[in-house]
């Protein structure tokens, strides 16, 4: 852990002079730990530099490039967090041009922490640590193995735990709409908890999430009622792989499928009814 | 310079005592982050915590007390406003009772806030009817 601290201060020291910010995390009053955006103006803070807990950095970066489009920025970001950046340029959130990738590469324990498949960065230059392999994800193979009635049962009963925060929403890196189907009274229901039809909110994010989810866990993590919600996306993530050969975050050129015009004769490919 | 930044503060909303963070942008509240490695919060909040920061710059927010006069709600000082409170709560008292009154505290203010509110309540008014905004 030291020793990958010690190689990220050198690569942010290197950059910094150069750009308005790096934006990293820092730590706070008691550890508490932050994204803070870098600056050489003030070149000692990189002494509060921190790296864990990870911090949905994709969408502190969103916040600081839509009040300054032309900063010259870099950000340091684990694989989940670059896949967040690539989702959020395709789908016209933010440019790449001033952007400089500084990739954290997350040790073996961060990476069972999230059950994550690809703890590593693939598009950034800059890479600190050693990239490993990614590590099973014992929860979402339980859910999967499940029968049908069994699933059903399985997610109305952790729905139902669901106090309504919009934590899953707020943070994560790929919920940018300006108008969002979950403040629709057609939708969920306001003003009652718990609500009505606890489903509804976490079946139509679900939906909203189909080959966007780049499986960063911040939803589950905020997640006041732990429902391991990461679990759902990733089940479709694998259908979205299936039928349209889609992974997010991985190929910088593919289109993403809600951007795409299928041709005629295209729905059979991908298995779409129609 | 871009100045961004996350202040570590504790969510005005009611006793449970989660942390969050105001994250500024130039110096300006621009949202809420919930602090991961707390120990009371442990990165979540509650809907009203995510939008602790809506109320803070909000147009509508009261800065002066105001004082109803012929039907209509007027700016006043603060002297007329706690002159008017305390008249007010006097006469009640005197031709009612203390237990007529009731004082409502709130979870926006500091424990030696509610501290003074209930010692007010029972020392000055007589009353043990202290009850408090997250129970409302």
């Amino acid at each position: 852990m030291s020793d990958r601290l010690t190689s990220l201060h050198e690569a942010i020291e290197k950059v910094l002079p150069d750009l308005d910010g790096v934006l990293a995390l820092k730590s706070g009053p008691g550890g508490i730990v932050s994204p803070y955006l870098f600056s050489k103006e003030h070149p000692e803070e990189l002494a509060k530099l921190a790296i864990w807990p990870k911090e949905p950095v994709p969408d502190t970066l969103k916040i600081i490039l839509r009040a300054h489009p032309d900063a010259k920025l870099a950000i340091v970001c684990r694989g989940c967090e670059e896949r967040g950046i690539v989702e959020m340029f395709k789908h016209a959130q933010l440019g790449l041009d001033n952007l400089t990738l500084i990739g954290l590469q997350c040790e073996k324990d961060e990476a069972e922490f999230c059950r994550c498949a690809k703890p590593f960065t693939v598009h950034a230059k800059t890479i600190v640590g050693q990239p490993i392999e990614g590590v099973a994800d014992p929860l979402t193979e339980q859910v999967s193995a499940l029968s049908q009635p069994e699933k059903l049962a399985f997610w109305k009963q952790e729905f139902e735990h669901c106090i309504k925060c919009y934590g899953c929403r707020n943070i994560c890196p790929q919920c940018f709409c300006n108008i969002c189907a979950l403040e629709d009274e057609k939708w969920v229901e306001t003003g009652r908890l718990p609500m009505a039809k606890p489903s509804m909110y976490h079946l139509v994010r679900a939906m909203h999430m189909t080959a966007k989810c780049v499986a960063c866990r911040e939803c589950e993590e905020t997640c006041p009622a732990d429902i391991p919600m990461a679990v759902h996306f990733r089940l479709i993530a694998r259908d979205v792989k299936e039928m349209f050969n889609y992974e997010t975050g991985a190929d910088m050129e593919q289109k993403p499928p809600q951007l795409l015009v299928l041709e005629e004769g295209e729905y059979d490919r991908t298995g779409l009814p129609h | 310079m871009i100045k961004y930044e996350n202040v570590l503060t504790t969510c005005p909303y009611c006793g449970t005592g989660c942390a969050l963070h105001l994250q500024v942008l130039d110096n300006t509240l621009v949202g809420v982050l919930p602090a991961k490695n707390h120990i009371i919060s442990n990165g979540g909040l509650c809907i009203k915590g995510w939008n602790a920061h809506a109320f803070v710059n909000h147009p509508d927010r009261l800065n002066k007390p105001l004082i109803r006069k012929n039907g209509k709600l007027k700016e006043a000082t603060w002297d007329e406003a706690l002159k008017l409170v305390a008249d007010k709560l006097g006469a009640i008292k005197t031709e009612s009772g203390p237990d007529s009154v009731a004082f409502l505290s709130s979870a926006k203010c500091t424990n030696e806030e509610n501290y003074l509110m209930q010692k007010f309540a029972r020392a000055v008014i007589g009353t043990n009817n202290v009850d408090h905004c997250a129970r409302l």
